[in-house]
C-alpha cells in the first residue's frame, strides 16, 4: 500500500478556495484554539508542549517545551518571542509555503506560544528576499489586529502582545538564533557565545528570549488543540507529530509531503511521493534534511536497533522517516528537506557548490571557520577545474575536521559535515577524477580531456 | 538627503516600535534603498544620526548583508540561485544564458544600463528549481530551456523609462 500524507499543519496549503485573508481562515476555524487557550494557565500551555514531545523544527529538533522551561523568569526582565522565519538552509522551502498561503496560522501559532510564555512583544525575522511574504505577513497582523486577536487586552483577556515583522537582508548566518539575536538589534549577525548567551537567559537586549522556527509555531497551535498527550501519540516515540518533507534535486515531482513521523521510509518518499528518480536514471545520493546534514550513499548499509529493540539492518531506502532512525544512520533529518543526486551528478562538483555556499555565508567571526570555509571553497574548486592533486583529498577532509567544534556557532560543523562525508564515501569518485587529471597534465598532447562536461555544479 | 515624505513619515512610524532605535537598522536601511536604488555615504550618515549612532555602526552593517550595496545597478535586477538544488536543475545554464541575452557579464550591469545578472545563495523554493529573483518577484522553474524566453519577457517589460532597481 503506498504511503499517504497526513496533513495538519499543510491542512489547507493549495486547497482550492484558500486564501490568505482572517475571513477565509477564520471560516476554517481560524483562532478558536485561541480563544480556548488564553482562558487558560500560561503554565498549563506549557506544559502541554512538554507533554507532546514536540521538536523543533529548524534543523537542531530540541525539545520546543524544554526549550520553554529554560526561560529566566526571576530576572523580571521583559521575555520576548521570536520567530525564526529566515528559511535559508539550502534545500528547505517548507516554511515558505505557510507564510505565503497561510500566515493567519503562523499568526495564531505565534500569540499562542507568545502567551504561553508570556511575551508581551513578539518579533517575526523573515529573509529579506521573501518581500511578497512580508507584505502578506504584514497584511494579515493588520487584520487580525483589527479583530483583537493581536493587540491590546486580547478576546478580553487581559492580555497583550504585538507582533513586529522584521526583514533580514539575505544572511544565512540569521538564521542561527544568536546570530539572529544580534541581527535584530541592528548590527552584524556575529552568533554569540553560549555560555552566557543562551536566549532563554540573556537573548534579545540580555532580556529572557525563545526563539522558534515558523513550522515549530504552528505545531504548537495544534498540540493546544489536541492536548500535548494526544500530540504524542502521532508519529513515533522521541519524534511526535509530523514532519514536512520537501523534495528537491533529481526526482521526477519535486514537492512539499506532510507525513507522519515515522510512518513512511526513504523509499516511499522517493518513490509514492517524489515518482522516482528522473527517466532513465537512478539515484546515487540523498542529503537527508538541508544540505548541512551529512550525505548517504546509495548501497550503504546500517547497523540499527529496529523499534522492537531486536538488532537489523538498514539500506538507505529502508530508513523511516523519523529522527531517531536518521541519527541511527549518522546522519540527521534536519530541516526535512531532502535533496536527491542521479548518477550523473559529479559528486566533486556538488562538494564544490555547498563549499562555496559556506565560504559566502560564514559571518567571518571565528577563524577556523572564516578561512576552514574559504581553503575548502578554493580546494574542491581547483579540483572541479582540472587542478586536482591525489592529496587534496585528505585534505579536505583534515581542514574540515579542525573546522568542526572551533567554533562560536554550529556554522562550522555545516562547513564540516558535508566534506566529512562526501569525501570518504566517494572517495572512489575523488581518486578517478584526480588521476584522470593528472594523466592529462602528463600527456598534454593525449586525447584526455578534463574539459568540464555535462552539468555544472559550480 | 531628499527622503520622499511617504518614506520619511513610514521610518517615523517604524522606529518607535522597537524597544530600541538601533533595531530599526535593516528596515531603515530597505526603506532608503528601495527608494533611492542604493545606500550612499549620505544615507548611512543620516541612519546613524537617525538611530542616534555612530556612522561607522551602519557601515558595518550595509557591508555586512549581501542584500545592502553601495553603489546603483541596473534597472532590473536579476538574482539567479546557484545553491545545489537550483544547480542540480540547470542554474548555471540559466545565468550563463540570462547574461547572454541580457548582454552583461555576472555581477555587471548592461551597458544599456537595463540589467544587472547575480547569483544568489539558496532563496528557498528549492522544490521549484530552478528559480530567479527579478526585482522583488520569485520566478520558478525557469529551466535552461525556458532561460532565453524568460529573457525576452523581461526585454519586454523594461523601458527606459523605469528607474534603477529598488530590490
Amino acid at each position: 500500500m503506498p504511503a499517504t500524507e497526513r496533513r495538519i499543519i499543510y491542512r489547507h496549503i493549495d486547497e482550492p478556495g484558500y486564501t490568505t485573508d482572517l475571513v477565509c481562515y477564520q471560516r476554517h476555524g481560524g483562532y478558536e484554539i485561541l480563544r480556548k487557550a488564553i482562558q487558560r494557565q500560561p503554565e498549563e500551555l506549557v506544559q502541554e508542549v512538554k507533554d507532546s514531545g514536540l521538536k523543533g523544527r529548524g534543523g537542531a529538533g530540541f525539545p520546543t517545551g524544554v526549550k520553554w522551561g529554560f526561560l529566566d523568569r526571576k530576572s523580571g526582565k521583559p521575555v520576548y518571542l521570536i520567530c525564526n522565519a529566515d528559511e535559508s538552509e539550502p534545500g528547505t522551502y517548507k516554511d515558505r509555503q505557510i507564510i505565503y498561503k497561510d500566515p493567519h496560522q503562523l499568526i495564531e501559532g505565534t500569540v499562542l506560544s507568545a502567551f504561553a510564555i508570556q511575551a508581551r512583544l513578539a518579533f517575526i525575522y523573515i529573509r529579506g528576499e521573501m518581500f511578497g511574504g512580508f507584505t502578506i505577513l504584514e497584511r494579515a497582523i493588520e487584520e487580525a489586529r483589527a479583530a483583537n486577536f493581536v493587540g491590546n487586552n486580547i478576546l478580553g483577556s487581559g492580555y497583550s502582545v504585538d507582533i513586529i515583522v522584521h526583514r533580514g537582508a539575505g544572511c544565512y548566518i540569521c538564521g542561527e538564533e544568536t546570530g539572529l539575536i544580534e541581527s535584530l538589534e541592528g548590527k552584524r549577525a556575529y552568533p554569540r557565545i553560549k555560555p552566557p548567551y543562551f536566549p532563554a537567559v540573556l537573548g534579545l537586549y540580555n532580556c529572557p528570549t525563545i526563539v522558534n522556527n515558523v513550522e515549530t509555531l504552528c505545531q504548537v497551535k495544534h498540540v493546544l488543540d489536541m492536548g500535548g498527550k494526544e500530540f504524542a501519540k502521532i508519529g513515533v516515540p522521541g519524534d511526535s507529530g509530523t514532519h514536512i518533507w520537501g523534495l528537491s534535486g533529481h526526482v521526477a515531482k519535486p514537492g512539499y509531503y506532510e507525513i507522519e513521523s515515522g510512518k513512511a521510509t526513504v523509499r516511499d518518499l522517493l518513490y509514492d511521493f517524489g515518482g522516482g528518480p528522473p527517466a532513465g536514471r537512478t539515484i546515487k545520493a540523498i542529503i537527508p534534511g538541508g544540505v548541512s546534514m551529512k550525505i548517504l550513499r546509495m548501497g550503504e548499509k546500517f547497523k540499527v536497533k529496529l523499534p522492537d529493540g531486536s538488532p537489523g539492518e538498514w539500506g538507505v531506502l529502508d530508513i523511516p522517516l523519523d529522527s531517531g532512525s536518521f541519527a541511527q544512520c549518522g546522519t540527521s533529518l534536519g530541516t526535512s528537506g531532502m535533496i536527491f543526486m542521479d548518477d550523473t551528478t559529479d559528486m566533486v562538483e556538488a562538494l564544490a557548490n555547498l563549499n562555496a555556499f559556506y565560504a559566502h555565508e560564514s559571518c567571518g567571526q571565528c577563524t577556523p571557520c572564516r578561512e576552514g570555509s574559504l581553503w575548502l571553497k578554493k580546494i574542491t574548486t581547483r579540483v572541479c577545474d582540472g587542478g586536482g592533486r591525489m592529496e587534496d583529498i585528505d585534505l579536505v577532509k583534515t581542514i574540515a575536521d579542525q573546522v568542526a567544534g572551533r567554533t562560536i556557532c554550529a556554522h562550522g560543523e555545516a562547513v564540516a559535515w558535508p566534506c566529512q562525508s562526501n569525501v570518504p564515501k566517494f572517495r572512489d569518485e575523488w581518486e578517478a577524477k584526480i588521476r584522470a587529471q593528472i594523466h592529462a597534465r602528463e600527456h598534454p598532447e593525449g586525447a584526455a580531456t578534463t574539459a568540464r562536461t555535462g552539468l555544472r555544479l559550480v | 538627503m531628499n527622503l520622499s515624505e511617504k518614506t520619511l513619515k513610514y521610518i517615523d512610524g517604524l522606529i518607535p516600535r522597537y524597544p530600541q532605535k538601533r533595531s530599526a537598522m535593516l528596515m531603515v536601511l530597505h526603506a532608503i534603498q528601495e527608494e533611492q536604488g542604493f545606500l550612499s555615504k549620505d544615507a548611512i550618515e543620516w541612519t546613524a544620526q537617525k538611530l542616534e549612532v555612530v556612522p561607522m555602526a551602519v557601515y558595518e552593517v550595509v557591508t555586512f548583508y549581501p542584500m545592502f550595496r553601495q553603489a546603483p545597478i541596473g534597472r532590473r535586477h536579476v538574482k539567479v540561485c546557484r545553491t545545489l538544488s537550483c544547480a542540480l536543475r540547470g542554474a548555471y545554464k540559466v545565468c550563463d544564458s540570462l547574461q547572454h541575452e541580457l548582454g552583461c557579464g555576472l555581477g555587471q550591469t548592461s551597458a544599456d544600463g537595463n540589467y544587472t545578472v547575480e547569483f544568489v545563495e539558496c532563496v528557498a523554493a528549492c522544490g521549484s528549481a530552478p528559480v530567479v529573483i527579478v526585482d522583488d518577484k520569485l520566478h520558478e522553474n525557469i529551466t535552461p530551456e525556458k532561460a532565453p524566453d524568460f529573457a525576452a519577457k523581461i526585454k519586454k517589460e523594461t523601458t527606459v523609462s523605469l528607474p534603477p532597481s529598488r530590490y
